[in-house]
């Protein structure tokens, strides 16, 4: 209960500052993707199935508020948290490479599925420039916000485990 | 005892995982076909997050114009002599198109005409939030369903047009802006009454704030680099005669018989803030209910890609009789 408290609070702060705070503070456009971040995060914290779920309400969060289709945003995000959960055996929270390799992998490969079915489908063919223009930037912008953002959540994150540990403690004793 | 609990919950991450996947699915499918929007979802983002976003944005407002307090006073006393001259520059102005209105009134008197451009109902509304991907321009607007605001309605800022409202929820609705590179519009040159195709472009918006435009057919050259563009009567989603913009560069496809180029948007969409809807759908004879005017592949001609479309183009000239609505239905489809 505390876990899904705390986590649908975070999305909420994200979504907001993502949608407001960072619009203004847009590099030549480019806004960072925190959700992205959030559900990777999620994902290779505390597994799949978490992963899943914050995927489905951060991508319906955009769905609704400024997608195309609702749904795309969802299936795409629910996928990516789901796929993090496979790495968290191998997750360590003093190493900070994979977590970054992994936020990194994922808002590339959401942005490249967003191009292929958005604009490659209605004939927008020059890969290169939107690589140059949006993926790229945006990868640079998130990298950034997440290394801040990741310390934030992980302690958050480890926060809720202590205290799920020592209430199952009281209930064994 | 523990190990089987954990193998159960591992199966059923698995199923949640298809029976979303298929939830998704559908939903995509239907609002692809039934334009269909978020229903309940929405209402419950709305009474949730729309708060806090106003809050948020009437903060950050707070805080740029106590910003603007800190101005020299030299810069004001500058921008004060400069504000004069404009007054009166303008007051001249005003003075001849007074003249000139009067004229015109007299002329309608004598023709019985009744004014071409009706003033339409509008309302107000704020911006408070943008677009959390980069690849697409759509915002959100404080005002919604309550408002008397519904899903089709035309969205202007000053004098120019900036897009029309996709989604609407009971306290705010979603706008998709005409520089969205999904986005197509019909227009229309005001000089010569011709019709052609405006279409958002993410590549071309980036590099020099312009949109482009194609299937101009002007033939006796009459329009040129800083011709004012508005929405055209043909189409069946944009009231008859907004400003769109002024065309900024022009050029002859290779089939000698359009034309396509790129348009400046009159409204500056990068510091919009506050936006008028006009709450007035088009009519039009037959009901389409179809906000989404985009998977058009014919009419998506950029400058560059013209000399693939010009096949096609060809081939249509030869019924070019009423090419005209032709044209606009594959722009809105």
């Amino acid at each position: 209960m505390r876990r899904k408290i705390t986590l649908i609070l975070i999305i909420i702060i994200c979504y907001l500052l993502q949608s407001t705070v960072f619009q203004a503070f847009d590099f030549a456009g480019i806004t960072p993707n925190l959700m992205i971040i959030i559900v990777s995060s999620v994902g290779f914290m505390w597994g799949r199935k978490e992963g899943m779920f914050v995927g489905i309400i951060c991508g319906l969060l955009i769905d609704i508020f400024c997608g195309f289709y609702l749904g795309v945003y969802a299936l795409l995000y629910m996928y990516i948290g789901y796929i993090n959960g496979f790495f968290q055996k191998r997750f360590y929270p003093d190493d900070i490479k994979l977590p970054m390799l992994l936020i990194s992998a994922s808002d590339i490969v959401c942005n490249l599925v967003i191009y292929l079915i958005m604009f490659l489908l209605r004939g927008r063919f020059d890969f290169l420039y939107y690589l140059k223009a949006i993926i790229i930037p945006e990868f640079i912008y998130t990298m950034v916000i997440s290394i801040f953002l990741y310390y934030v959540l992980l302690k958050i994150c480890q926060g809720v485990e202590v205290h799920e540990k020592r209430r199952a403690k009281k209930f064994d004793l | 005892m523990k190990s089987f609990h954990k193998k159960k919950k591992h199966i059923s991450t698995k199923y949640w995982l298809l029976i979303f996947t298929g939830i998704f699915v559908i939903s995509i499918m239907l609002s692809m076909t039934l334009s269909l929007s978020g229903g309940p979802l929405n209402a419950i983002a709305g009474y949730v997050l729309v708060p806090m976003q106003k809050g948020i944005n009437d903060a950050g407002k707070w805080i740029s114009s106590k910003a603007n307090e800190f101005k020299t006073l030299s810069e004001v006393l500058e921008e004060n002599q400069k504000l004069q001259e404009q007054v009166d520059e303008l007051t001249v102005e005003l003075n001849t198109t007074k003249l000139e209105a009067y004229e015109l009134d007299n002329l309608r008197e004598l023709l019985e005409l009744d004014a071409k451009y009706p003033s339409y109902e509008k309302v107000a509304a704020c911006v408070i939030a943008g677009d959390s991907s980069n690849w697409f321009d759509s915002f959100t607007i404080d005002k919604g369903s309550k408002d008397g605001i519904e899903v089709g309605m035309n969205v202007i800022a000053g004098s120019g047009l900036v897009g029309i409202i996709t989604d609407v929820g009971s306290t705010y609705s979603k706008v998709r802006s005409i520089v969205s590179d999904s986005s197509n519009v019909s227009a229309m040159v005001t000089t010569t009454g011709d019709n052609f195709n405006v279409s958002g472009n993410l590549k071309t918006m980036n590099e020099s704030q312009v949109i482009t435009f194609s299937e101009l057919r002007d033939k006796d050259d009459e329009v040129t680099i800083g011709t004012p563009i508005v929405t055209s009567y043909v189409s069946d989603q944009y009231q008859q005669g907004i400003l769109i913009g002024y065309i900024s560069s022009i050029e002859t496809n290779s089939n000698n018989l359009t034309k396509s180029g790129t348009i400046t948007p009159v409204v500056d969409f990068e510091h919009l803030q506050e936006v008028l809807v006009i709450l007035q759908k088009k009519e039009t004879g037959a009901e389409l209910d179809q906000p989404k005017d985009t998977e058009s592949s014919d009419t998506e001609t950029s400058g560059t890609e013209s000399s693939e479309v010009s096949t096609e183009e060809s081939s249509e000239e030869a019924s070019q009789d009423d090419s005209v609505t032709q044209q606009d239905t594959a722009g809105q489809e």
